[in-house]
């Protein structure tokens, strides 16, 4: 998920890299080699990656609450068994982003520090509420199949573990996607009222998954840098649109209403126009004034310190385990 | 003998499901991140037992039911799961305590009971009791570590472990129903797995540098239907799709 990441500039406080191996990377990125951690890459490369690739691992844990509140509701144990599952897996894309991560020298605790202190930011979608049982399907079928979008590029990433842990990725979320879908029909078959639930969910649901692509091109030059070392190989705009064209049909096939007065089909060029962005509220959720930006800030950090002491338990055990093993050894001599 | 049946797989049913529904509670709020994955796939483990023991039970019953029905639509009162896997998860000291009883009882009855006379049972166990090994070590594994950590670590978890002590003795109850599927070879009779529940127990107590409390008295109550306060609660909460939308596909 969540590329929104690539919107931000590097600041330029590095020294200024030599010309011979800046020229030499960008030929290895150009003829489509993989970077691999232990390879020269310039201090803005790194920089962007680990901005980019932990803000990803903060969105799937931080993505983790708004499912994980209707774990406890989910209608059937089937659908209980698949949302627990499904949740599993976005704990599991974190866990492997963090150790993505890792690779550029940064430690999941400083890590976890950043996100914890407000510093780190996170997909902006995850600030608002599941009301509904209904918005588990949204969020499958909207959130991850726009986070597909997004992803599915990020295959072909220039920085190998990036990439590599994204075709794991994109797998899982590809059935989430589906999953969500399927839930939704399911929804729509069954009665008017859950129809109108799935429909209310829609409402909701689409404008912030539109927004999950950032903002728009015209506004974002900031892509350009991402775009020449292939960490980033299309544009919001483009993204956005094929999310859009792919969207659209599956809603309709639902009888489903998107919520955009100004959406038609233009036969000319084969795409779906729509309207307008409400880029105010864009902004101010990602500032953090969308309606659970403080609540989901507010669970990790109590998860965090109730946790404390669980693992400061694992760690002195570890250590007397060490040492009482280098004394058995240290006794055998 | 088919009225035994049904409520003695209704009781695993019920106790798998309960236990779900409260490890359930912890995803996305425990103590690591490690955790939130391993707690959430021990939880996935039981609702996939309390599906396949809900829907042989409605099998046994023959009532044209199904398994949500049987996990949505009845009342407190009809819940049989013990007391224990209902316990509130309270702090992470107390989750490992109730796992670590539960699941020292849950390996070795899945064991025997493979051998069951009775082919679904026997099959259902065989499944679960690859589960309960896992579950077991993740329960004694951490038992240990907060046992043998901190000082404070060590306080929390013996008390998790004194408080959940008096929840224990239900798990090896026999009453008629069990005593008369026991006879028929279906069942695996509780009293026979005490004295190695006791040894696992001992063992990793000891490792953890905890006590194993003394015997003393038992409550009692969940397999006739008798819960504690925060049971409805947690069932309010988990039957309310069902509840308030009665009879639609989801």
């Amino acid at each position: 998920m969540y590329t929104q990441a690539l919107n931000a500039r590097e600041t330029e406080t590095s020294a200024p890299e030599d010309a011979e191996r800046l020229a030499a990377f960008q030929a290895r990125i150009d003829a489509e080699e993989k970077i691999e951690p232990n390879d020269w890459m310039p201090a803005a490369y790194r920089k962007t990656l680990v901005r980019q690739i932990s803000q990803h691992a903060h969105s799937e844990i931080v993505g983790m609450l708004p499912e994980g509140n209707w774990i406890s509701r989910a209608p059937t144990l089937k659908r209980k068994a698949a949302l627990l599952a499904k949740v599993q897996d976005e704990g599991g894309h974190g866990l492997y982003l963090y150790s993505a991560a890792e690779t550029l020298g940064v430690s999941r605790e400083e890590l976890t520090e950043q996100l914890l202190s407000g510093r780190a930011k996170y997909s902006s979608i995850f600030n608002y509420p599941t009301l509904t049982w209904a918005d588990i399907g949204a969020i499958g079928w909207l959130v991850d199949g726009a986070a597909i979008m997004n992803q599915i590029p990020l295959c072909r990433c220039s920085f190998g573990p990036y990439a590599r842990a994204m075709i794991r990725v994109c797998k899982e979320e590809s059935f989430h996607q589906r999953q969500g879908y399927e839930l939704l029909l399911e929804m729509c078959r069954s009665s008017e009222e859950q129809k109108a639930m799935v429909q209310d969910a829609l409402d909701r649901w689409w404008w912030p998954s539109l927004m999950m692509f950032g903002p728009s091109d015209t506004h974002s030059t900031h892509s350009a840098q991402s775009m020449a070392w292939k960490i980033k190989r299309f544009t919001n705009d483009e993204l956005r649109q094929k999310f859009v064209d792919a969207t659209v049909p599956q809603a309709h096939f639902l009888g489903l209403t998107i919520p955009d007065e100004k959406l038609a089909f233009d036969a000319e060029s084969g795409h779906w126009t729509f309207g307008e962005i409400d880029w105010d509220e864009f902004s101010r959720v990602i500032a953090g004034d969308g309606p659970c930006n403080r609540e989901r800030l507010t669970a990790r950090q109590k998860a965090h310190e109730a946790g404390a002491w669980v693992r400061e338990a694992a760690l002195a055990h570890a250590e007397k385990r060490a040492a009482r093993r280098a004394a058995a050894q240290v006794a055998a001599e | 003998m088919t009225d035994a049946l049904f409520t003695y797989v209704l009781r695993l049913a019920d106790d798998a499901a309960i236990l779900s529904q409260r490890l359930g509670e912890w995803c996305g709020h425990a103590p690591t991140l490690e955790e939130d994955i391993g707690l959430a796939n021990v939880a996935l483990d039981h609702v996939g037992q309390a599906r396949a023991l809900y829907s042989y039970a409605a099998e046994v019953e023959g009532k044209g039911r199904d398994e949500d029905q049987l996990c949505f639509l009845r009342v407190e009162r009809a819940f049989r799961n013990c007391l224990l896997v209902e316990q509130p998860n309270g702090d992470f000291a107390q989750t490992i305590a109730r796992q670590l009883f539960f699941s020292a009882f849950m390996l070795p009855f899945w064991e025997k009971l493979t051998g069951s006379s009775d082919a679904t049972l026997a099959a259902i166990a065989a499944k679960a009791e690859k589960e309960a090994a896992y579950h077991l070590r993740h329960a004694s594994e951490w038992t240990i570590r907060l046992g043998d950590g901190t000082a404070e670590s060590q306080r929390r978890m013996q008390e998790a472990i004194d408080l959940l002590w008096p929840y224990t003795g239900e798990l090896f109850e026999a009453d008629d129903t069990v005593s008369q599927l026991v006879a028929a070879g279906i069942a695996v009779d509780p009293q026979g797995l005490r004295a190695g529940w006791l040894a696992t127990l001992s063992r990793v107590l000891e490792e953890a540098t905890l006590t194993l409390p003394a015997q003393g008295w038992m409550q009692t109550g969940g397999r006739d239907g008798r819960h504690s306060e925060s049971f409805g609660h947690l069932l309010s909460e988990m039957q309310y799709m069902q509840r308030a939308y009665p009879g639609r596909n989801w």
